[in-house]
């Protein structure tokens, strides 16, 4: 009902999507969504499966270009830029299903998520000056750091990322994303898996983070428990289209999103 | 049989635990040391020192091969394109081939007299590297939207577009009645490597030939060590293990893509510019595709990823090519009253020591701490426990 009645934005956007499409074939996985993440929020994004979440996500992060539309990074159109160019400049995720590269250790994982922010190339690799080894040596202080800060100890640090336990990996997966030294952070399903003490504590750290860091979280989620706690602004798709969209109360009574949820009532 | 196992794993540890933290820099130290003695323990033109020549130069190339396959998982097939093109930079920089150039850099007072293009040997490595690695970036150009076999498959039809290029190469015209290559003929008359206080190095004392190529087997070596443990090493393998999330994380993918191909490539080209001088002829025929498998299998007995695994798989199958097989064993067949020599079926015995290796030690001889992890059972259990977790399974929406 309330897709063409946007509710003016509350603050200053960090990440604003402008009538995005996106057609796979004859499927329209995204349809016109145009929303707003404002500076220093958490947003979530909801909608029953198959929704167009994650397709949305993968348009935002450069995975996948939009069949039409833009997206604008504060000033910055990045609408056709490279998901590494996208994490250069600042914007980081993490997945649905957990991607971490399983034979490396926690720690050279996050170091990878670094990557974007080192400046050795190829000569500097092999030569080694004294400003790559600093480089090297302050890209692992800052991984262990990382590591410790979303709730890892030190023997996890240097096991492969493969044979850590479930809720190890997602934290891994966190602390990569951060390592990129984002602005804002996308977070696919991040308490999927988890029981509910679990998913509490998780949404208390991502207001942490969110304060710590000065991130901007955007967060899909179907955890409504989590979602209406964590969340400041919510927008739900359905079926590719944005449905409904406001603060958590507003959106959890709105018609169009119960029966997206839960079909038509008859009576 | 695990108990063992698991009893000299424990040695194993324990003596790592005792070795002092330098120990691992003073091994390498002795092996170089050894490394540059050994050719006084062998006759100067025998054999066995051939043989060594060799399988360093294929141990470079399996280095190099290392780079592309082992560390940034693309499997290339096509390989001796780059021999063949680092080959062909010795034939055309180093020899009378283009006869209307006169061209002379720092090469010996007989080969300066020629005609023809005569560069220094150190300057044709590096010509050598340089063409390969344009070479390996141009043919990694057209894989990067593949994966996989699709990878292979492409790299495999270069391999052969050069190698034919290679035969063909005679009746291409670069002006004034000079070619491109000389075919099956070969580019014969090549010069032989010279060293002002030194000379030039003769085929009746291989000495020289041996440090030469040892020298550059550790240049080679020195380079992968250090990207490895680099950033790009740690890029290559990150998109070897996850492409979508190595680029989400901020590793620009066709650059880092081909930078794995060019150095691949690189080395690839300095052992093929090599060959060139020792064999003194540069030959289309010698660039098979047959040779890519051989190299390949050097890679992957070592243990892919593994770079002391690709030197040692490189010398193996060398000595085992070039020494084991024509000198000491030929003659087993006769002597058992079979009528062949075992030169006749080293194919088949490749084939049968890489099927021993996979059901022995799929891992490799030298196993990348990585791979030899992945391989473990304790992974599989963990993998079958992830699949059990919502949302792991499927894709997204």
């Amino acid at each position: 009902m309330s897709a063409t009645e946007t509710p003016a934005p509350p603050a200053v956007a960090i990440m604003r999507a402008e009538h995005v499409t996106k057609q796979f074939g004859g499927l329209v996985a995204v349809n016109e969504v145009s929303f707003d993440v404002p500076q220093h929020s958490i947003v979530s994004l909801i909608g029953p499966n198959g929704a167009g979440k994650t397709t949305l996500f993968n348009i935002l992060t450069g995975l996948y270009r939009p069949t039409e539309g833009r997206i604008l990074l504060g000033e910055r159109d990045i609408t056709h830029a490279r998901p590494d160019q996208i994490t250069k400049h600042g914007v980081a995720r993490t997945f649905q299903n957990i991607r971490l590269f399983g034979a490396m250790t926690a720690v050279e994982n996050v170091m990878v998520g670094h990557h974007a922010r080192m400046r050795a190339g190829l000569f500097g690799s092999i030569f080694r000056p004294p400003w790559v080894r600093r480089e090297e040596r302050e890209t692992r202080e800052r991984a262990r750091e990382l590591l410790a800060y979303v709730g890892l100890r030190e023997p996890v640090f240097e096991r492969l990322a493969a044979q850590l336990p479930y809720g190890d990996q997602r934290r891994v997966e966190i602390a990569r994303a951060l390592a990129s030294e984002p602005r804002m952070l996308l977070l696919d399903e991040p308490t999927a898996g988890m029981n509910p003490q679990e998913s509490q504590a998780l949404t208390e750290f991502m207001r942490a983070m969110r304060d710590d860091l000065k991130l901007t979280i955007l967060l899909i989620e179907h955890d409504m428990k989590v979602v209406m706690g964590v969340s400041e602004r919510v927008t739900v798709l359905d079926y590719g289209r944005k449905i409904a969209e406001g603060e958590p109360a507003v959106v959890r009574a709105d018609p169009a999103v119960i029966e997206a949820y839960l079909g038509k009532q008859d009576s | 049989m695990s108990e063992l196992r698991a009893q000299l794993l424990e040695w194993r540890a324990a003596v790592t635990r005792r070795l002092p933290p330098w120990w691992s820099r003073g091994l390498a130290g002795l092996l170089i040391v050894f490394g540059i003695i050994l050719p006084f323990l062998f006759p100067s033109s025998g054999g066995f020192l051939n043989a060594t020549i060799i399988a360093v130069a294929y141990a470079v190339m399996s280095l190099g091969l290392n780079v592309v396959v082992g560390f940034a998982g693309l499997l290339d097939l096509g390989y001796v394109a780059f021999y063949a093109l680092g080959a062909y930079s010795l034939g055309w920089f180093g020899s009378g081939f283009f006869f209307k150039a006169q061209v002379h850099v720092g090469v010996s007072p007989v080969a300066s007299t020629l005609p023809g293009i005569h560069l220094n040997f150190v300057l044709i490595l590096i010509a050598a590297a340089l063409i390969c690695a344009g070479a390996g970036a141009v043919i990694g150009l057209p894989t990067l939207r593949l994966r996989g076999d699709y990878i292979a498959i492409v790299t495999l039809a270069f391999g052969e577009i050069i190698g034919v290029l290679a035969v063909n190469g005679q009746s291409i015209h670069v002006g004034s009645g000079m070619t491109l290559t000389a075919g099956n003929l070969g580019i014969s008359a090549v010069d032989s490597p010279y060293f002002p206080g030194i000379g030039s190095f003769g085929l009746l004392d291989l000495r020289p030939w041996y440090w030469l190529i040892f020298a550059v087997l550790l240049i080679v070596l020195f380079v992968n060590l250090r990207l490895r443990d680099s950033r790009l090493g740690r890029a290559w393998v990150a998109l070897r293990e996850d492409e979508v999330a190595a680029v989400s994380m901020g590793i620009p993918l066709v650059k880092t893509k081909l930078l794995a191909y060019a150095i691949g490539a690189a080395f690839g080209g300095m052992s093929g510019a090599f060959f060139g001088t020792y064999y003194t002829v540069v030959n289309a025929a010698q660039f098979q595709f047959g040779f890519s498998i051989f190299i390949l299998a050097m890679v992957i007995i070592g243990g892919l990823g593994s770079i002391w695994g690709a030197v040692v798989g490189g010398l193996a199958l060398g000595y085992i090519n070039n020494y084991l097989i024509p000198d000491v064993l030929n003659n087993i067949p006769s002597k058992l009253g079979f009528n062949f020599q075992l030169t006749a079926v080293e194919f088949g015995i490749f084939g049968f020591l890489l099927v021993i290796m996979m059901v022995l030690r799929p891992q490799g001889l030298i196993p990348e701490r990585r791979r030899q992890l992945e391989l473990t059972a304790e992974i599989a259990a963990a993998d079958a426990q992830l699949a059990e977790v919502p949302g792991i399974a499927g894709g997204g929406t």
